[in-house]
């Protein structure tokens, strides 16, 4: 198991390696943040010559990779080249943000798939059932914008013109004077992710209890004259939700990069519009580091959940 | 599976019932995932749903001319559905049904495209990853865990930045088509291939293994003959299903990278980017901009999935037990 976990982390490194570089690769060549300057009248070619080479831009390639690996690695991810902040500093500010809205929604995710994967399982072929498959099964092929737009449309646009209280969709996500604001900044955003996320969740578990209801143990419990509901919450349930809370975990890391689209339609202050922003400026050193961050704690995040895995499921053996 | 099962009785009285009883033809594996997927009751709604879509999108560009997608008309500007433009007109005019009709050649063109070239990476790097093993097999699947461990948005959006420069137009058969459509292309596709390749490696690692490999060894076939002859086709099951499936994500990711601004641009009309221009008018209540096409993403999305699923129970029995 040692061995293993050592062998597990040896090969996390060289991922991180490979990330970086094709990151670094892929956002160094693909914009020109000099560009910015090139419209500037003021300026000579002497002063571009300058702002060069004092950001490091003059020298190779490679040379500015293993530079910024290096700091890096001490935790310097650079400057902004727009807005001059420290590149961590900016992701300190965005993160919290991210975190409330993808953790509220995430609570709500698990909650209502566990409900509804249940009941489907249970009540199988039945109408509800159906219902509800139909239903996760549209959720699932629903592009999260669809759903963003048309809860604006309703609860923003048509209640205001129907002059019913109306939920807000950008502007200013803090009130010194309403407490409430925030929450209901969140309302809309948390609504749209725990529509598409829930679809797929729900199906996944559906289908899982429905595998370990067929199994011999199952039939022996109820053989035994266990209650149904002992049956499904004591045994069945607890072998079922071994591979959702698997699916979860892997995707818990994933929500520390936020939700780009939908952050950017409700003007929500996270990672995702951090990173969509400073793209689409050819603002490296943000992107850089919004990508580095969200990878690591990908990689590191898919050995935590193997090894959780082992403690919780003994018949997994790593090797 | 047998498909008659008087060949599976060794009871005395078989030979009696093969004479007497009509013998069936065995059915082929063709014919046993046909019965089956027939039987798929989402599956076959699914498969209507797309061939109605087609129906859709080729029969109305017979007969709406492209030129009748693009006309713009400012006096007729943010106009809501009505006799004229049944899904009412854009910011500029263009008449939304029309759009549609166009647009959706583009975005399944794009859909298709991009799966061919998903299909192909994922194929060639899972298969050489598994058959030559060792090294290889570490770097390519180390490269592939790279790759997945980027959230796929970031992804896409760092690969559509740094292909997509400016680009012109693009002539093919007497229409013009702007160049982004094969930016976005080769952005999906080069995305999206490591799920496709981590399949095909496992399968090809258990096939490798098998007596049918040896035996073409000992005849002297080549690496090259028994990679495509022998493993490639044995893995085509799980690889249709994964390209069909494959099919309806790309779609929504063109639909993602244009709803960015990234992906096809002005005057071809994509379902994405219709719903791109459509946000900016959002406030000002043309509902009609977004809501048809996404209706449309929505329907061609739902229809390739069920398709997908059905095919799936077809292909591989065990799978669909249950549901």
């Amino acid at each position: 198991m040692w061995a293993y976990l050592v062998r597990r982390i040896v090969q996390a490194f060289f991922i991180l390696f490979i990330i970086t570089m094709l990151c670094f690769i892929l956002t160094r060549l693909s914009s020109d943040p000099m560009a910015q300057y090139a419209t500037k009248q003021a300026m000579t070619a002497a002063d571009r010559e300058t702002i060069r080479r004092n950001l490091g831009l003059d020298q190779p390639m490679p040379i500015q990779y293993i530079k910024w690996l290096g700091l890096a690695l001490q935790g310097n991810l650079g400057n902004s080249f727009f807005s001059k902040q420290p590149v961590l500093l900016m992701i300190q500010q965005r993160l919290p943000m991210t975190l409330i809205l993808m953790s509220t929604a995430e609570v709500f995710i698990i909650i209502i798939s566990l409900i509804l994967g249940l009941i489907a399982a249970i009540k199988q072929y039945s109408f509800t059932d159906n219902l509800i498959t139909s239903f996760s099964f549209v959720g699932y092929s629903m592009p999260i914008f669809f759903i963003a737009l048309g809860t604006i449309e309703i609860f923003a646009v048509q209640f205001k013109l129907w002059h019913l209280p109306y939920l807000p969709t950008g502007a200013d996500i803090w009130s010194p004077t309403d407490p409430y604001q925030m929450l209901r900044h969140l309302v809309l955003p948390v609504f749209c992710l725990v529509c598409i996320q829930t679809a797929g969740y729900s199906r996944y578990l559906r289908s899982s209890i429905l595998e370990v209801l067929g199994l011999d143990y199952v039939r022996t419990a109820r053989a035994k004259g266990l209650s149904s509901r002992t049956v499904l919450f004591k045994h069945a349930l607890r072998n079922a939700i071994l591979p959702f809370v698997t699916i979860v975990g892997l995707d818990i890391p994933f929500l520390l990069g936020g939700a780009l689209v939908t952050e950017s339609i409700f003007s929500w202050p996270g990672m995702g519009r951090l990173f969509w922003e400073y793209a689409e400026r050819g603002d490296y050193p943000v992107v850089l580091g919004v990508l580095l961050l969200t990878s690591t704690a990908v990689v590191f995040f898919t050995i935590v959940v193997d090894m959780v895995y082992t403690v919780v499921d003994p018949r997994i053996r790593l090797s | 599976m047998t498909a008659n099962p008087t060949f599976s009785q060794p009871s005395p009285l078989a030979a009696v019932d093969f004479v007497t009883e009509e013998v069936q033809e065995p059915l082929t594996p063709g014919q046993l995932v046909w019965r089956r997927f027939r039987r798929h009751r989402m599956a076959m709604i699914g498969g209507v749903g797309v061939i109605l879509l087609l129906l859709f999108i080729i029969g109305g560009s017979i007969i709406v001319p492209e030129t009748a997608a693009n006309n713009t008309d400012l006096t007729a500007s943010l106009a809501g559905p009505s006799n004229v433009h049944w899904f009412g007109t854009d910011s500029v005019g263009r008449d939304v049904f029309n759009r549609i009709i166009y647009g959706g050649q583009i975005s399944l063109f794009i859909g298709l495209m991009a799966v061919i070239l998903e299909v192909s990476l994922g194929t060639l790097i899972g298969g050489v990853a598994a058959y030559y093993g060792g090294w290889v097999d570490a770097i390519l699947m180390r490269f592939t865990e790279a790759m997945l461990a980027i959230p796929a948005l970031f992804l896409l959006i760092v690969l559509a930045k740094f292909i997509g420069r400016n680009v012109g137009q693009v002539t093919i058969l007497g229409r013009t088509f702007s160049g982004s459509i094969g930016i976005v292309i080769l952005v999906i596709g080069i995305t999206s291939w490591m799920f496709l390749a981590r399949i095909v490696r496992a399968n090809v690692l258990s096939l490798k293994s098998l007596d049918y490999i040896e035996a073409s060894r000992a005849l002297g076939a080549s690496n090259t003959r028994i990679f495509f002859s022998h493993l490639v086709p044995n893995t085509l099951g799980p690889i249709i299903v994964a390209a069909t499936l494959g099919l309806a994500s790309a779609i929504l990711l063109e639909a993602y990278v244009s709803f960015l601004g990234l992906g096809v641009q002005s005057p071809t009309s994509t379902w994405g980017n219709m719903m791109q221009q459509a946000q900016s008018f959002l406030m000002r209540g043309a509902w009609w901009m977004w809501v048809f096409p996404s209706l449309f993403i929505v329907m061609i999305i739902l229809s390739i999935n069920l398709l997908g699923d059905g095919l799936r129970d077809a292909l591989d029995p065990r799978s669909g037990r249950n549901l």
